[in-house]
């Protein structure tokens, strides 16, 4: 019974409204989380006793950087679905999170650089995580690019979602060798982005505002790709018989 | 061109008459333009000197940047000679008919990169040791060198077969194929860069090489699959 | 409050890390609804695509 609803929503007109029902829930989960985790992390928890008040970016800093790599994997899951199963939602959706990675990326790079500064003296310091994460950053910008270049969409489906897999799977052999060759240039220093040590108060904050983003993200993706189906699905009756299409 | 003769099926049997009809048959067709081999050699010595004129004839960095800007030479070298990878059959319909053939896709596409890196890969692999003299670097490193590079580029003819694929037909094809493949190269160039540094360090080249080689494993085996299959998307 | 505004001297680098990420999320809903508009439009204006099924010929 339940699994033949799910199947009913694979459709993009059956999906559509659902999402649009979805939106409102997320943002304000996200919003009232935000708050939450803000106060948390900028009044409640104590000042750190080796980076004083500047280590109060990671409430931001760490929860980006977690967000633009959980995106990627559901963006590869999406293609993979869309590749195994030729569904056209499964690759809107991977075509709808594609730009919310890769800004969670730069603002997981620009946070980082804001907190090497004061911190450690540079605003860049080629150490592991920040490296991969300018890769991945990469990675993204150029599923974004190859979307853009091809003007079929199915068969941009197909190419994103070919080279989404391929990337995914080379994320962890990057990082990899990104940390090898850190280590062996910097020997035992400390990890630029490595936290301080943590109070309970300052996960919990961190959590919060992880939570926060994620559902951000599912607001704001989900918004994306009710967009992407009214532009693919543009001469479908559906979409014409939307109320704002339909109203001048 | 010739077209496959037909008869063979597509079952496990033809992969290896599908990689060398397909090796013989690019080979035949690079051959016919040595001209624009040589070019592309010729495009890696000048990048190759075109470091120490940027930065200093000094020869301890000479020798500490030699191996770090013949791999990145190397890396754009495969780039540009990689659109030609498909884009020629393309062009005038044969690789449609290459993918309706009787052996399967996968085998020809190994054929063909193949053939691209006994064209680009392995000459760069030949001549970078020559080059790395200009770097002051040596023996030793040199050895290492053209060892790594022997394992590593044609794991940069693989991924790129991929990339060429995506790409095919493409209008910014080879500027997008760069920014499609370069992060994928980064740990063959961390891997075999570093080699040479290993070595110097005291360390040996042991780790970097075995990795290299495990990465050239699973590249032969997955690559192929990913660029028939990009293939395939392009050709639809 | 000016001392929650200095942040222990870091004040620079943490407000700009965190409107960083406040610009970052403005545009990016400001992008996603200004998309929507111009693509509603388009959808407004070339209409359903006519079909075989209905009598009399929409348009």
């Amino acid at each position: 019974m339940a699994s033949l609803n799910w199947f009913k929503y694979a459709s993009p007109v059956a999906f559509f409204p659902l999402a649009g029902r979805m939106i409102p829930w997320f943002s304000w989960a996200a919003a009232i989380l935000t708050a939450v985790g803000l106060y948390i992390g900028l009044v409640m928890a104590p000042t750190d006793f080796q980076q004083g008040e500047a280590y109060r970016i990671i409430f931001i800093h760490v929860p980006t950087a977690w967000m633009s790599m959980f995106l990627y994997v559901v963006m590869a899951c999406w293609s993979a679905l869309a590749l195994g199963f030729g569904t056209r939602l499964s690759a809107m959706m991977a075509q709808a999170i594609a730009p919310t990675g890769a800004l969670m990326t730069f603002v997981a790079l620009w946070t980082g650089a804001f907190w090497g500064r004061p911190t450690w003296g540079t605003y860049w310091a080629w150490d592991a995580r920040m490296t991969s994460e300018l890769i991945l950053l990469f990675l993204y910008l150029g599923v974004i690019a190859l979307r853009n270049a091809i003007d079929d969409p199915r068969r941009a489906d197909r190419a994103c979602a070919v080279l989404s897999l391929v990337g995914v799977v080379n994320i962890p052999i990057i990082y990899f060798s990104v940390k090898w060759w850190n280590t062996l240039h910097q020997g035992s220093s400390v990890s630029m982005t490595a936290a301080p040590q943590m109070a309970a108060i300052m996960v919990t904050g961190m959590l919060v505002m992880s939570f926060a983003a994620w559902f951000y993200a599912i607001a704001v993706v989900l918004a994306r790709l009710r967009t992407i189906m009214i532009d693919r699905e543009r001469g479908a009756a559906w979409v014409a018989g939307l109320p704002e299409v339909r109203n001048a | 061109m010739s077209a496959p003769n037909a008869a063979p099926n597509a079952a496990a049997g033809a992969i290896l008459p599908g990689v060398r009809w397909s090796l013989v048959r690019d080979l035949k067709i690079a051959l016919r333009s040595r001209a624009e081999l040589g070019v592309q050699l010729l495009f890696y010595v000048i990048v190759v000197s075109l470091f120490p004129l940027a930065t200093t004839p000094e020869r301890t960095l000479l020798a500490t940047m030699g191996p770090g800007v013949l791999w990145v030479a190397a890396l754009l070298a495969s780039l540009l000679s990689l659109p030609r990878l498909f884009a020629g059959d393309h062009a005038d319909g044969t690789l449609e008919q290459i993918a309706l053939s009787p052996y399967p896709l996968e085998a020809l596409v190994s054929g063909k990169i193949l053939a691209h890196w006994l064209t680009t890969g392995l000459p760069v692999a030949v001549l970078a040791p020559l080059l790395g003299i200009q770097y002051a670097m040596d023996a030793e490193s040199l050895i290492v060198l053209a060892a790594a590079l022997l394992v590593g580029t044609p794991i940069l003819s693989l991924l790129g077969a991929i990339g060429a694929a995506l790409t095919l037909g493409l209008r910014a094809g080879g500027s997008l194929l760069a920014l499609l493949i370069l992060p994928l190269y980064v740990p063959v160039l961390i891997f075999g860069a570093g080699s040479v540094d290993a070595v110097r360090a005291g360390l040996g080249a042991g780790a970097n090489l075995s990795l290299l080689g495990a990465g050239l494993l699973v590249a032969v085996v997955g690559a192929p699959f990913a660029a028939a299959a990009a293939v395939r998307i392009a050709l639809d | 409050m000016s001392e929650f505004f200095a942040m222990g001297g870091y004040g620079f680098y943490v407000w700009t890390a965190y409107a960083a990420l406040a610009v970052v999320l403005v545009l990016e809903v400001l992008a996603v609804r200004a998309r929507r508009r111009a693509v509603v439009e388009e959808a407004r204006l070339s209409g359903p695509e006519s079909t075989t099924i209905a009598p009399g010929g929409n348009a």
